[in-house]
């Protein structure tokens, strides 16, 4: 399923998403706002989005971005869901009872980000120590042995 | 009910495959509950790539799963080329595509052999360590290194084929279908093998897919789902070959398709070089510091493992804003848990080795 073919068969189920759509490099990218995040993954499960390839967040400045790819063996079809949580009060709703495959997909964004997913069943960190102090990947972190390598122009 | 033992497997254990380590309840011989805990080989790569050029990420990438570099080098520079909107010459495609498949051969001649070191079968391991070799070599007359190769850049391979490499990989192709019969009766038709591997592990083809597993983990168990053909990326439409499923979902289906993948590759290759024209190995006009326009972007590719993606986040400076591995090894080591309660302990190694987790990628 091409692009458009997709936007029209998410427009025609489920039209409260549609103006969320957009499509980038390609790919269809849903922006959706961080409370209706779990509705809009759970319809896009039900529309058959069985697979969920890769939780992750990018550390925007003032905002974290969550990011989702959902995967369709049915429609052969990939879409990203993004949302935006605040720095200071960063959580969101944990996927996992939608689909298990959150599970360490979110505990590895919580070690390394610092965003608690609520409902999720085991938060904890999973690829540092428990005692690690800070999240490695906010923009902000700050570590003696990170040694900020020359520009080259 | 006797009374629950705690038993810590690890980090350091020939079995792991690498340094994990698994916290196992164990109710008499039986487990209860296994938990990998992961993270020794954590290296920040996601981290350290925002401090380099786009181009300095790319020996990172082979440093990820360190038994199938190109696999990284590839989907990484897949994700650059999407963000730079950079063109690749076919001549680099079906060179990558050569590559990969081979890779695919030696990841999965590891996976295999080491599937039978843990059920015993140590010969079994010599003759699939014999078969890698051989793909090992030819990465080694291709680019100079056995294992960490930064073959695969932006834009392209970093060199061409060297002379008379085409007749070298011919030769191994010929003769590998015939060695992979050989291995199979071996390994897979050893009663011991059979013994330890039927019926061990069992994934139904339902958690498979809510797991998120991929690559002959999902395959195993019936998921008929594989990039190559799915997704088609590169010029794998060009290419006929069949995608081999397992049907029960156990140690055995995992292991075993493994290797009627390596036969699959193989008839790749052999079209691949049958369609190889002579050109160009890398996009031209490429500039020597990337800067691609402010964006995201995301690519995934059919590895040993399973989907590798990357997703990347520019800025439009030199660097990576953000980078991130989607991992197939650390999806599917999340399966252990599920896999192995019930089980034996030493069933529990035979799980862990079926699911062929490498820690590189695994931990990043």
């Amino acid at each position: 399923m091409n692009i458009n073919e997709l936007r029209e068969h998410l427009c025609s189920e489920y039209p409260d998403l549609c103006p969320l759509f957009s499509v980038e490099f390609g790919d269809g990218v849903l922006v959706v706002e961080a409370k209706r995040l779990h509705d809009a993954a759970s319809d896009l499960r039900d529309l058959g989005f069985d697979r969920l390839g890769m939780v992750t967040a990018v550390d925007t400045g003032d905002e974290f971005e969550l990011v989702y790819r959902l995967q369709s063996r049915e429609m052969h079809a990939g879409i990203f869901v993004k949302a935006r949580v605040p720095r200071d009060t960063a959580s969101i709703a944990s996927v996992t009872d939608l689909w298990p495959a959150a599970n360490w997909q979110e505990r590895e964004v919580y070690d390394l980000f610092g965003i608690t997913f609520e409902g999720h069943p085991d938060l904890r960190r999973i690829l540092l120590t428990d005692d690690w102090v800070g999240h490695p990947l906010r923009k902000d972190y700050e570590d003696d042995r990170i040694i900020r390598r020359p520009d080259y122009i | 009910m006797t009374e629950q033992t705690i038993v810590n497997i690890g980090p350091s254990h020939p079995s792991t495959h690498g340094v994990c380590r698994v916290v196992v309840t164990l109710d008499g011989e039986i487990v209860t509950h296994a938990e990998p805990i992961i993270g020794h080989l954590h290296r920040g790569i996601e981290k350290m790539a925002e401090n380099r050029t786009y181009l300095q990420v790319v020996p990172l990438t082979d440093r990820l799963d360190y038994v199938g570099s190109m696999y990284a080098n590839w989907a990484y520079c897949r994700a650059v080329e999407r963000l730079a909107g950079i063109r690749v010459p076919e001549r680099a495609e079906y060179i990558r595509v050569i590559v990969c498949e081979l890779q695919r051969i030696a990841s999965h001649m590891m996976g295999i052999g080491s599937t039978g070191a843990d059920t015993g079968a140590f010969t079994a391991f010599m003759y699939a360590f014999a078969q890698r070799d051989h793909v090992v070599e030819l990465f080694e007359a291709l680019c100079g290194a056995r294992l960490t190769y930064n073959y695969v850049r932006p834009g392209g391979v970093s060199m061409d084929l060297p002379e008379g490499w085409v007749e070298q990989c011919r030769a191994f192709t010929a003769q590998h279908p015939s060695a992979m019969l050989e291995l199979d009766r071996l390994l897979f038709g050893n009663v011991i093998a059979r013994a330890r591997l039927k019926g061990v592990g069992v994934l139904s083809a339902d958690d498979a897919v809510a797991w998120g597993a991929s690559g002959p983990t999902a395959r195993g168990s019936g998921v008929d789902w594989d990039l190559r053909r799915d997704d088609p990326y590169s010029v794998y439409p060009r290419f006929d070959f069949q995608v081999p499923l397992g049907e029960n979902g156990d140690s055995y289906d995992r292991a075993r398709i493994r290797l009627w993948e390596c036969v699959e590759s193989c008839k790749i290759i052999d079209q691949a070089l049958d369609q190889l024209e002579p050109g160009l190995v890398k996009a031209e006009g490429l500039p020597r510091l990337l800067a691609p326009r402010p964006g995201d972007a995301y690519d995934h590719i059919e590895s040993a493992r399973g989907s590798l993606g990357v997703y990347l986040v520019s800025d439009g400076t030199p660097r990576p804003y953000r980078m991130k591995v989607r991992s197939p090894a650390f999806c599917n080591l999340a399966l252990l848990p599920l896999l192995a309660e019930g089980h034996t302990l030493s069933d529990l190694v035979v799980i862990l080795g079926s699911l062929d987790p490498v820690f590189g990628e695994v931990d990043r």
